[in-house]
């Protein structure tokens, strides 16, 4: 390993490691890998790539390299399956699946730590049992961004509004039949050290653009799913039986 | 399969009494997160006072303070319950409408033997001991886990 490549403590590391993450965000410049990107990351299992190629109208052999080359970088990570229904000797090779990964990139020229402040403020709010005004204030800036997409789009469908809204603050939604699930979550690192504060914070920004969006055909409720957001959006439909 | 399991304690400085209607939420509620948990992976053992519901009678840090103890098999166990479960989630949510917020720790985990269970002078002993010392192998939090004994350390207890 190069002297340069290796992350050193101080100072001059965190130049280093940042000039890494910018290396791995770069890997997305090529406007196919990140079509490729982003199709693997919306989709809630691995793909092959037969499906990506497919998904993107590029060859398997295009798709095959591109994803390679995520998949070194650490973008996405790749897994051997055999295909559904096909199993003992005879079944083949087991296919080379692709999906996301949860590690997490973050890019800021010069360097800024917002994730220690975030930290710090969080530790302060339990402490101080400031989550009522943390719910508060999560509420109005979701109705905030849920009025602004409204009024952007008055005439817009509450699904395709919802989906866009949601996608505009870092969530990647999905349909679950009548539900809308989150495959990310925004706030992970966070939410993985302080669960209810931020869980609780979450839910309450999900439900204030919800309300600030006029849409009443769904509702958030706190349903943690592994590796997913905390929260669902539920048919109110549904859940009114 | 390590021959421990984990004992959990938490306390909470109640905003009000149990039968005020402050405290009406967390009253109605309580039966049903336990009863979740009784089912839950994992679960081994909680503290009921044979009273009210769980262990909302007991006092034995002082009037509004409540206690709430219980021992699972693992780390992964509790920790999938306490913040993967929604309605438990959900609960803990709602936390502050009903309990004071503490600047020190309110929670310890402590490695028990497998099929030992803990009495609650143990367990506001391993309270104190994190409150003192920080978190360490023989009291911790989620914050800081420690692994469960190595099986040689067992005759030491």
């Amino acid at each position: 390993m190069n002297r340069a490549d290796r992350p050193a403590s101080g100072l001059i590391g965190f130049r280093i490691v940042t000039v890494t993450e910018i290396s791995v965000i770069a890997v997305l410049e090529d406007p196919v890998r990140r079509r490729l990107y982003d199709y693997v990351a919306a989709q809630g299992s691995g793909v092959s790539r037969t499906e990506a190629a497919a998904a993107t109208g590029i060859g398997r052999t295009l798709a095959a390299f591109h994803l390679d080359r995520l998949a070194e970088a650490g973008l996405v990570e790749v897994t051997f399956a055999r295909p559904a229904g096909r199993s003992g000797p005879g079944a083949g090779r087991p296919a080379k699946l692709y999906r996301r990964t949860t590690a997490e990139h973050q890019v800021s020229v010069p360097p800024r730590d917002y994730r220690a402040a975030a930290e710090l403020l969080a530790e302060v709010v339990d402490v101080t049992g400031a989550e009522p005004e943390l719910q508060r204030a999560a509420r109005s800036r979701g109705a905030a961004a849920g009025r602004a997409a409204r009024q952007q789009s008055p005439a817009l469908p509450d699904d395709a509004l919802v989906a866009g809204a949601l996608a505009a603050q870092g969530y990647e939604p999905y349909r679950d039949g009548g539900d809308v699930r989150l495959r990310n979550c925004p706030f992970h690192l966070l939410a993985d050290s302080h669960p209810p504060l931020i869980c609780g914070m979450n839910l309450a920004l999900l439900e204030g653009l919800l309300s600030g969006a006029a849409v009443t055909s769904l509702s958030a409720r706190l349903d943690p799913q592994p590796e997913e957001c905390c929260v669902v959006l539920e048919d109110s439909k549904n859940n009114a039986d | 399969m390590t021959g421990y399991h984990l004992a959990e304690l938490n306390i909470g400085t109640a905003r009000a009494a149990t039968d005020s209607p402050e405290m009406a939420g967390f009253m109605a509620g309580i039966a049903g997160v336990n009863a979740l948990a009784d089912t839950a992976p994992g679960f081994v053992w909680r503290l009921q006072d044979g009273d009210g519901p769980g262990a909302t009678a007991l006092r034995p840090c002082g009037p509004d303070v409540m206690v709430n103890m219980s021992v699972w098999e693992d780390l992964g166990s509790l920790r999938d319950f306490v913040y993967r479960n929604g309605p438990h989630l959900d609960f803990m949510r709602r936390r502050r409408s009903w309990f004071h917020p503490m600047a020190v720790p309110y929670l310890v985990l402590w490695w028990v033997p497998a099929g030992h269970i803990p009495g609650l002078d143990e367990a506001l002993s391993r309270l104190d001991l994190v409150r003192r010392d920080g978190p360490g192998p023989r009291a911790f939090t989620f914050r800081d886990p420690c692994p469960p004994p190595v099986p040689a350390a067992q005759a030491a207890r």
